[in-house]
């Protein structure tokens, strides 16, 4: 029998309307599940519960006055890294510890205004620097299939949260994968929309013209909801988006007969994991039986992906993290981690004079032409469908002695995030050891409905979303 | 490729001990010769992107609009004083 916390935005909203249980109750039942798991787990680094359950009381109130709001009632977790007023904000790192934020990010505000429940704070790789979680200063976060494997990050608590039904969706933030590949280890759905769709502001800046911010849900049909209320233009973001939005959920059941989906052969290299393409080649042979077409293209600077990547993306990480000086407020330089630490010193040198020119700008003109090679691809096909992470989830502690071979994780994820294109991670099986599988869709920008509608087609088929993982 | 860890260190505010140095050193000289490969692409005539929406001069009225008050916005300060932040002297 499915319990109350184990249940999609989809099913809480009926049921709260139709009064089949309240948001107090539904917001009991998720703490109850942190209460028994997050010993194990370590998904939150801050629970909320007092101010959890006061919302949830004020949600019951404005349910009996038949007020409508699109996530009314709804809890949810907050990846540490989104600024909340009054409730203490880490970015997972020991310089943050006792930072209390006076405002509230944006899509805070939206998410407030919405109606949603905030249970807490989850852990992440600090600054959102990492692949698997374990970078975070508050301890690593666990996988809920298998507790002796990485849940994926940077976003791992907030992946885990959902995935162990702590919640019922919870915020990310990707700028190389970092929502994608915890949601492929955890067999949930992850959305990275188009850059600048989603407002950044109050939300802790990694690398900036990288940073998407998204979401972890349990289907896709909740992926579009939760995103209704997330994009938009924000005056306090100068890049967000001045396209008017659209009613996500639009294209849902639309079907894809006719759609033609590329597969990058780039990305289907000789080193990827055997059971990760055979959950791909099992999706593809889905959406073939739907009527898709799959074509085989190329994006032919691939490869350099990854290179280009980690050059931009610590140059910017150095400058953003520069304004931690421990002078106003927070701890000194000396308290940040390892990983920031090496990222910091990367790009202070990419970006140093003598350096610049073949490293930064060099990456800078890659990433020209990896955006190019999308575009090219976007002319021939309607989306592309590849795996996630080129490897299953990998044992705590595999990765964390080499930098490098962690960097290379996120190989497939950061094409998105350099072309600034939406992208949709889905479940796609397990392997034999029962670790989950994920495949994601990238779509040109602005293309979200169409990542939801195929998205939704595969799921519906599949089911994947109603396999629970084994507390 | 090799880096001089001390100077980057010292450009970026960061202490590190002399242990640290070392391990820094080894796995950033690993990273930079991995990126190496960027060599092999001729970028010759390509323009560089740092905005891919391609949005350009996004301007708003300049208008004041509520702000934090003085306390709050030195709520979380570690040392004040007259409503200012206090910080050490950086000239004697």
């Amino acid at each position: 029998m499915t319990s109350l916390n184990q249940i999609t935005i989809k099913e809480a909203k009926k049921g709260l309307k139709n009064k089949k249980f309240s948001s107090v109750e539904l917001a009991k039942a998720c703490l109850e599940q942190v209460k028994k798991h997050n010993k194990d787990l370590n998904a939150f680094i801050t629970v909320t519960e007092k101010e959890a359950l006061e919302s949830a009381r004020i949600a019951d109130k404005l349910i009996a006055e038949e007020v409508d709001l699109p996530l009314l009632g709804i809890p949810i977790a907050l990846k540490d890294l989104f600024s909340t007023k009054g409730v203490r904000t880490t970015a997972g790192s020991k310089v943050l510890e006792n930072y209390i934020p006076q405002y509230d990010a944006t899509i805070v505000k939206k998410l407030k205004a919405a109606g949603v429940v905030i249970i807490g704070k989850t852990n992440l790789d600090a600054w959102a620097h990492g692949s698997s979680g374990e970078n975070s200063d508050f301890g690593a976060t666990r996988n809920p299939w298998s507790k002796e494997y990485v849940p994926g990050g940077s976003s791992s608590g907030s992946a885990v949260s959902v995935a162990s039904d702590m919640c019922i969706a919870s915020t990310g933030t990707d700028t190389g994968g970092s929502i994608r590949l915890p949601a492929s280890f955890n067999n949930i759905v992850g959305l990275k929309p188009t850059y600048g769709r989603v407002s950044r502001y109050g939300i802790i800046a990694m690398a900036s013209s990288l940073d998407s911010i998204g979401h972890f849900t349990k289907t896709v049909e909740d992926s579009a909801l939760f995103f209704n209320v997330t994009a938009g233009k924000d005056y306090l973001d100068a890049t967000t988006l001045p396209n008017p939005t659209e009613n996500f959920t639009k294209n849902l059941e639309k079907g894809i007969k006719g759609l033609k989906l590329g597969v990058p052969k780039e990305f289907v290299t000789p080193d990827l994991d055997k059971e990760v393409k055979t959950g791909l080649e099992k999706s593809i042979k889905v959406l073939e039986g739907l009527g898709a077409k799959i074509v085989e293209i190329s994006l032919p600077h691939t490869e350099y992906g990854i290179a280009a990547y980690y050059i931009i993306q610590p140059s910017e990480v150095s400058s953003n993290l520069a304004r931690y000086d421990g002078i106003r407020y927070g701890a000194d330089r000396s308290f940040f981690g390892d990983e920031a630490k090496r990222r910091i010193m990367l790009g202070t040198f990419t970006l140093s004079s003598g350096y610049y020119d073949a490293y930064y700008k060099k990456a800078m003109s890659i990433r020209t032409l990896i955006k190019k090679d999308l575009d090219d691809a976007f002319q021939k096909v309607d989306a592309l469908i590849s795996p996630v992470c080129p490897t299953l989830p990998w044992k705590l502690g595999e990765k964390i002695n080499d930098p490098l071979k962690m960097y290379l994780s996120d190989v497939l994820t950061v094409t998105a995030n350099m072309a600034g294109v939406p992208s949709l991670s889905v479940p796609a099986g397990f392997s034999k050891n029962k670790l989950p599988i994920g495949i994601q869709f990238m779509g040109k920008q602005l293309s979200e409905s169409l990542l939801f509608q195929i998205g939704n087609s595969l799921e519906k088929q599949t089911g994947f979303y109603k396999q629970k993982p084994n507390l | 490729m090799k880096i001089d860890v001390s100077h980057v260190a010292k450009l970026a505010n960061l202490p590190l001990t002399h242990l640290e140095k070392e391990k820094f050193e080894k796995q950033l000289s690993e990273i930079l010769s991995y990126v190496e490969k960027l060599k092999e692409v001729d970028t010759e005539n390509i323009k560089t992107t740092s905005q891919v929406t391609g949005l350009e001069n996004i301007v708003r009225e300049d208008k004041a609009i509520p702000s934090l008050d003085q306390e709050q916005t030195l709520s979380g300060a570690k040392s004040q004083h007259n409503g200012f932040f206090k910080v050490k002297a950086i000239l004697e």
